[in-house]
């Protein structure tokens, strides 16, 4: 028993002290700010108080990286529409279930839809063996780290009476999608390790390329995302030809090609699809829908229902959509902490153990 | 609002919680015995002076490592008695019971009950009994009443808290907790975590023994540590200091917190103290622990301060620096 020996080593508070060290002795003689894509990043630097740790001339940016955050509203109303007028048993992820909207899923249950919350598609799929008389569907959001776990699960066969409505999203697209905006200045872009793992850092090597940025990708211990920002200021302040490359700073999980076997799952089962995001818009080719073949599991298709394109983004006042981007701080926005907090979340930022908001009001880190 | 429905995060022990405590139960109930709202109601009856508390247990599933909901149904209440500095004397047990239930189930229930009760040394004297249809209840529901006697002098002898007091912890944190979301998430544990759940008497006993007057003494039940480190903070209006690498946790349960994304410092527990005593008595408080089998893990975890009144703030074991705040609603639905 014990902790893993190998997790230890990255939790280990004088190995962090040295990297924090070697930081500290960097004098880029300018602001840098690098934007991570990951909400498990941010929970973790939150968590743990580093940004308290970094020198002053060093900034770490929240970016869309909070799958619960970036899903638009119109999908969740659908969900709720689903478990209130198709006696849908409505399964999704946890945080799912309280992000405000026209009804949430929360009170959707609370109006007698049976919403239940999930761990993984494995357990919606269990659900749905378990009622074979109802449907079930699975409001499946989250990144490539998530969606490959969806195609595996399709692939497996489940019950007929199960099937998707299809959120997930995919993150080089949204990384191009910054890049294009003109109002977000980033020096860099830590990458999330776990999509990384399933995807390979070659996907983001054409967009380093072209941006000429620097990138590193980093796991989510505090030794890893220390390392993986202190290769990025490397990155930043080397030479101009040394830049624009994907570093790993997260090599025990993370190889360049990827795990395969996932890839060619997404593959067989999905084709990529525009998709909108709360706070970046519509962005081409950015989700995920169903080839032919899958295509009877969706649930679109299967209620005939649409999203709602005219759903507001935002509740009145809620800053959610620029706090994704890290255009705005969450205390920027008057709702924070005034009316908007963990119990009673006016946006999804404020919902998920991801979310910027929220890791914000629970941590409020010192620096 | 008309249209505002009861949820699940009502009964988390959260903010909503409190909430609804504030907005309706104090609004049409408010008394200056129930004002204070603490773990069980300190009562004047002639020169005997009581504690009385009540608590219902719907935990899912009914039976898991460690404990069932007949054990919990004891220690709960036996537990809020002790830590309001009453000694625990007679309990109620009220049982609502869906059809259809098996008998043997039932029975198990019961015997647990006893049983926990022998451990405690209180007695079950009164009881009630309901059953209601099929469909309409989730198995069984217990309701438990516990009357205790209090201390001479306690807790109204203690002296007010102020700077520098040390808080202690009588063991790891979040063990029920973790044992709860390992079944309800159907992640299956390597190592033998079981369930805190036991009776904190003797562990309250051995604080006054060994000369030390607690302070603020509470279990840290829904909510975890972070629920009783804010209860205190906002009730003495001091700040708290929390030391992340002192907060003793089992290695299974920082595993499971890990893989759940869940915070350890808002796990329950069922079977431990956190107390609050004055630096002096620091050592003397944490050497009468250890030196009982269920306090073998105390550890001195924090200190009072006069920065950031109401506020607690962690020192995180990376030499950074965060803030705790009161548990979001439902964590965990159903845990006690």
């Amino acid at each position: 028993m014990g902790e893993p020996s190998l997790l230890a080593r990255y939790r280990d508070p004088a190995l962090l002290a040295r990297l924090v060290g070697r930081l500290a002795t960097l004098e880029p003689g300018r602001e840098l700010s690098f934007m991570h894509v990951c909400g498990t990043h941010e929970n973790a630097i939150a968590k743990n108080g580093l940004r308290g740790l970094l020198p002053p001339w060093l900034r770490v940016i929240a970016g869309p990286g909070c799958p619960v955050c970036v899903c638009p509203p119109a999908d969740i109303d659908l969900a709720v529409q689903l478990a209130l007028d198709h006696g849908a048993i409505l399964a999704t992820y946890g945080d799912m279930v309280h992000v405000p909207g026209r009804v949430s899923l929360a009170e959707a249950r609370a109006r007698g839809g049976d919403v239940r919350v999930v761990y993984g598609v494995a357990d919606a799929v269990r659900v749905a063996g378990e009622n074979p008389d109802r449907p079930t569907v699975l409001l499946a959001v989250g990144f490539e780290t998530t969606a490959c776990t969806t195609a595996a699960a399709l692939e497996a066969d489940p019950p007929p009476s199960f099937s998707m409505l299809l959120s997930h999203r995919l993150i080089p697209p949204a990384l191009r999608a910054l890049l294009a905006m003109e109002e977000i200045r980033t020096d860099g872009f830590l990458l999330p390790g776990h999509v990384l793992t399933v995807t390979g850092s070659r996907p983001y090597e054409p967009i380093a390329e072209e941006s000429g940025l620097p990138m590193v990708v980093a796991g989510f211990e505090p030794v890893d995302i220390l390392l993986g920002l202190l290769r990025l200021v490397e990155q930043a302040l080397g030479e101009p030809r040394a830049r624009g490359r994907v570093g790993n700073s997260y090599p025990r999980a993370v190889r360049r090609e990827g795990n395969r076997r996932a890839v060619a799952a997404m593959e067989r089962v999905f084709e990529p699809a525009d998709a909108r995001w709360r706070g970046l818009g519509s962005i081409p080719a950015s989700g995920l829908r169903l080839r032919e073949t899958y295509r009877g599991r969706d649930a679109l298709e299967r209620f005939a229902v649409d999203p709602d394109p005219d759903l507001p983004e935002s509740l009145p006042g809620c800053l959610c959509a620029q706090v994704m981007v890290g255009l705005k701080e969450p205390e920027e926005c008057g709702l924070f902490g005034a009316g908007c907090g963990p119990d009673t979340p006016r946006g999804p930022c404020m919902v998920s153990f991801e979310g910027t908001c929220r890791n914000r009001y629970l941590y409020q880190e010192q620096r | 609002m008309t249209d505002e429905r009861v949820q699940l995060g009502h009964g988390s022990g959260g903010r909503l919680t409190h909430e609804l405590i504030e907005r309706l139960f104090l609004r049409h109930l408010d008394s200056p015995l129930l004002a204070p709202l603490g773990d069980a109601a300190l009562l004047d009856a002639g020169p005997t002076r009581l504690a009385l508390t009540t608590d219902s247990f719907v935990v899912s599933p009914l039976f898991f490592a460690g404990g069932d909901i007949g054990s919990l149904a004891v220690n709960g209440t036996v537990n809020d008695l002790a830590v309001s500095g009453a000694l625990p004397r007679w309990l109620s047990l009220g049982l609502i019971l869906e059809e259809g239930l098996p008998m043997e189930t039932l029975e198990r229930v019961v015997r647990s009950v006893a049983r926990a009760a022998e451990v405690a040394g209180v007695q079950v004297v009164t009881g009630d009994t309901k059953v209601v249809e099929r469909g309409k209840g989730d198995g069984l529901f217990i309701n438990t009443a516990g009357v205790g006697l209090l201390r001479p002098g306690y807790p109204e002898g203690a002296r007010a808290a102020g700077p520098g007091d040390a808080l202690l912890v009588s063991g790891p944190l979040g063990d029920h907790g973790a044992v709860i979301l390992a079944a309800r998430s159907g992640v299956e544990l390597s190592g033998p975590l079981v369930s805190d759940c036991a009776p904190v008497i003797d562990l309250v006993d051995g604080l006054f023994e060994a000369g030390v007057t607690p302070l603020f003494m509470r279990d840290p039940t829904r909510g975890g540590l972070a629920g009783v480190a804010c209860d205190l903070a906002e009730q003495l209006r001091r700040g708290l200091v929390l030391d992340e690498a002192q907060i003793p946790l089992g290695p299974d349960v920082a595993t499971l917190c890990d893989l759940l994304g869940t915070d350890p410092l808002q796990l329950a527990c069922e079977g431990r103290v956190v107390a609050l005593v004055g630096a002096d008595e620091a050592d003397r408080a944490l050497a009468a622990w250890r030196g009982r089998p269920a306090g073998a893990g105390a550890r001195r975890i924090g200190v009072l301060d006069d920065r950031r009144p109401g506020q607690v703030v962690l020192n995180t074991r990376f030499g950074g620096q965060r803030r705790v705040v009161r548990p979001a609603a439902e964590l965990l639905p159903r845990i006690c």
